[in-house]
């Protein structure tokens, strides 16, 4: 794994501390939207945390390659969590997945497979690897796309965005 | 020419609709537990789950092949039991099985669901192959990668059963069924815990310069620069040193997969009965695109057209596809 | 019941001069009850020795040891399987088989069990057992645990149990030579390169670890598995046999220092330390009898408790 920043942010509060010497993210912003979409995904797919198994309560970093920031995941149905976190303070994971956000969001929307991501190395996982797996396949027992139903909840504007999506990553596999 | 069978992974129910929407004649899938040999973390199907996707299948007319294709070590015999008997209660068409003990108690329990010899058996001549059909009335053999084509024509003329074969994805080295390479390592069997290379054991360490080194358990078993694609962490794909060689080499096979698209009207021609893809542990979108393309393939063949081969290059391990064993002898 | 050692085939290609002067040292020194003779790796090494297996054979048997014949573990060409066949119509001594196309001919006729052959589990040594199976060499990862109950299982037909105490582990077969691939070769035109490594060709991890020793289409550990300290566990458990496989150190001393403890002229701990001074050139693992990972060492103390 990455060597981590000593000052650790409190992984129960979820507290965040500022970056030092750069201004601040408006992370704050930000992370009511994910709480929302994480909330909702978890309600409409209870099953998946089955698969999960002893790895639910597992803290997955995600770091997609051009956001701002990484994401702080913990798929436990009790005590979930979703959050932004400042890249240069990333708390101690299990796991972290790093590739980029076409990739990662043709994951979440069924079109890509995770093993062929990684083969090419356009997907570098760390850490925890069987809890990976388990997210992996988690996330892939899910009929339909799990990005679909977070652009519902935007409504039409959510879907335009995604297609609009959609059809970046065709384009770029052509 | 007979219509092949088109076989295809579900590693999750999710998967296996894929799979049935996609074209698939029949499904394969195992219990969450070590009586199948794709006894990954987070992956199969639970009693439940099983039930209702074989309603689904057989409303699509696919059927569902159960693999319980690992040999229960002395004293857990039960467990491999329970996993028969509930499958025939949940109706499964076949069972895919490996070991002597569990041929014998399907045989001589449920006489009625088809028995299928697994690649696990390594049955790999006539003789082996019809030992099991005359014992325990095997109805398919499942054959080992190792075989050229004109050899599986030679056997489909030898045996009383039907023969079914790999056609793409992961391309196993060493002999299915005799392989203790994960258990020297893990302590995990492939043969009786039904794993290879389990996750847990799997490390990935990048370094500064963005190589990738693999390890399974307290060993090395790669390193990928930054620019290579990696393939699986299978002891078997690793590169290791010998005196013979001045750096590390894949001592093995490259990762690489195996992709038979070029040679599935000889195979038909064999006599080969059903058609194999490899990968339950892999995605939805895996099963889509694969299945979907070979069932164009078979589709177009039968109908006396050239198959369409769709570029499946990209979901193959280190971007590479080989022909294996199944063309030359050179393979070997 | 006495228990018997024995010594397993061959598993590298030596010369057969190498194979003559060993079985002959064998035959007048080694303290072993039972030697296991034949080709099991590579069908194409085969004619290399088959000349000489009359004389070796009668030479053993002249000198109170037990032979048994080891069948081919991988059959799949017409050569293979015409092999296969007339190795089982031998009928002047014991076989071994380690393919189940075995099965076929043999219809009846009594053999023994090798431990290639996946017996796993208490229903299939059974079900061999009907079709004429005296005797059980159990497969190499199969933990105590289970062997116990083979063992009670093999008493209950009246066979035998056998277990690899020395030696380097099997652990996979395949159609491809990787001595040959070693070396930019394929296996039909290898040129018998595997002669090249009487112990295995060693493989080592990219940062310098040993870890496997390829023998052609086999691959085997690097370390020797060593059941010494489980000797008493083997012995009450109801195993028999206790099997020696040929590593290229001097196995007359070896087989000297199982019969010693086997017969409780030393005890397991002495055996141990003679084992030791023989300077062998790998370490010793067990752990596949603990139900661990094979390349482990796990201390008896711990290893008795948790069977």
């Amino acid at each position: 794994m990455e060597p981590v920043t000593p000052t650790q942010p409190d992984l129960q509060t979820g507290d965040i501390r500022a970056p030092r010497l750069r201004p601040p993210l408006p992370l704050f912003l930000l992370q009511p939207i994910l709480r929302r979409i994480v909330t909702r995904i978890a309600a409409q797919n209870p099953d998946m945390f089955n698969r999960l198994g002893p790895h639910r309560s597992a803290n997955f970093i995600i770091d997609v390659k051009g956001l701002p920031f990484a994401l702080h995941l913990r798929p436990d149905p009790d005590d979930l969590l979703f959050r932004a976190v400042p890249r240069n303070r990333k708390p101690v994971a299990d796991a972290e997945i790093r590739g980029g956000f076409l990739d990662l969001l043709g994951l979440v929307d069924g079109e890509s497979d995770g093993d062929a991501l990684f083969f090419s190395r356009d997907l570098v996982i760390t850490g925890n690897t069987e809890a990976v797996v388990c997210l992996r396949n988690a996330l892939d027992d899910v009929d339909g796309s799990i990005a679909a139903e977070v652009a519902d909840m935007f409504g039409p504007p959510g879907r335009a965005m995604l297609s609009a999506m959609r059809r970046a990553s065709a384009r770029r596999k052509n | 020419m007979q219509r092949p069978e088109l076989v295809c992974p579900a590693g999750t129910p999710a998967a296996m609709r894929t799979a049935v929407e996609a074209g698939a004649d029949a499904v394969y899938c195992g219990f969450q537990n070590a009586t199948n040999a794709r006894n990954f973390p987070g992956l199969n199907f639970t009693p439940d789950e099983l039930e209702r996707s074989i309603a689904h299948a057989h409303e699509h007319g696919t059927k569902v092949l159960l693999a319980i294709n690992t040999f229960p070590p002395a004293g857990k015999v039960d467990l491999w039991r329970e996993a028969i008997d509930l499958g025939a209660r949940l109706g499964v068409d076949a069972y895919i099985v490996a070991d002597i003990g569990v041929a014998d108690y399907i045989a001589r329990n449920h006489p009625d669901i088809r028995l299928h010899l697994s690649v696990q058996a390594a049955a790999s001549s006539p003789e082996a192959i019809n030992w099991y059909c005359r014992e325990f009335g095997v109805k398919r053999v499942v054959l080992p990668r190792i075989l050229t084509v004109s050899e599986i024509k030679q056997i489909a003329s030898e045996i009383p059963c039907e023969i079914e074969t790999f056609i793409f994805g992961n391309h196993g080295l060493m002999v299915e069924g005799r392989c203790s390479l994960t258990n020297y390592i893990t302590g995990q069997s492939t043969n009786y815990d039904g794993v290879c290379s389990p996750a847990a054991d799997v490390e990935y360490r990048r370094d500064e310069e963005g190589n990738l080194s693999t390890r399974l358990g307290d060993f090395t078993i790669d390193c990928f620069s930054c620019n290579e694609t990696a393939g699986y962490p299978t002891i078997c794909k690793g590169r290791y040193l010998t005196p013979a060689r001045d750096k590390g080499y894949y001592a093995f096979e490259e990762p690489i997969s195996l992709n038979l698209s070029s040679l599935l009207p000889d195979l038909m021609a064999a006599g080969v009965n059903a058609l194999k893809i490899e990968g339950r542990q892999r995605s939805r979108a895996y099963v889509r695109n694969v299945v979907s393309s070979f069932r164009k393939a078979v589709d177009a063949i039968m109908a006396g057209q050239e198959p369409p081969l769709a570029d499946l290059i990209a979901l193959t391990e280190g971007q590479k596809q080989t022909e294996g064993a199944f063309k030359s002898k050179t393979w070997r | 019941m006495k228990p018997n050692l024995t010594i397993g085939p061959i598993l590298f290609h030596w010369p057969a001069e190498k194979k003559l002067e060993f079985y002959a040292r064998i035959a007048e020194e080694a303290p072993v009850d039972t030697v296991y003779l034949g080709e099991v790796v590579c069908s194409k090494r085969s004619p290399f020795f088959e000349q000489y297996y009359e004389d070796v054979a009668e030479r053993l048997t002249k000198a109170g040891k037990t032979v048994v014949f080891s069948s081919l573990a991988e059959i799949m060409l017409k050569r293979e399987r015409n092999m296969m066949a007339g190795f089982c119509e031998i009928d002047s001594h014991e076989i071994e088989i380690n393919d189940a196309s075995a099965l076929w001919h043999l219809d009846g006729h009594k053999f023994r069990v090798g431990p290639l052959m996946n017996a796993y589990n208490e229903e299939t040594l059974r079900y061999l057992a009907g079709q004429g199976a005296t005797h059980f060499a159990m497969p190499t990862e199969l933990p105590g645990s289970s062997v116990a109950i083979m063992a009670r299982a093999a008493q209950d037909v009246g066979a035998s149990c056998e277990v690899q105490v020395f030696g380097r582990a099997q652990l996979a077969l395949s159609a491809r030579c990787y001595h040959a691939r070693a070396h930019g070769r394929i296996k039909d035109n290898c040129q018998f390169v595997c002669e090249l490594d009487p112990d295995g060709m060693p493989l080592r991890t990219l940062d310098g670890n040993d870890f496997l020793a390829i023998n052609g289409i086999q691959t085997l550990s690097h370390k020797y598995i060593n059941l010494m300290a489980e000797l008493p566990q083997l012995r009450e458990i109801g195993i028999t046999h206790f099997r020696l496989v040929p590593q290229d150190v001097d196995m007359v001393a070896v087989a000297e220092i199982w019969r010693a403890a086997l017969d409780g002229v030393i005890d397991p701990e002495e055996g141990q330390q003679r084992l030791d001074a023989l300077n062998l050139p790998a370490a010793f693992a067990n752990g596949f009898w603990h139900g661990q990972a094979g390349v482990r060492k796990v201390a008896v103390e711990r290893a008795l408790a948790g069977l």
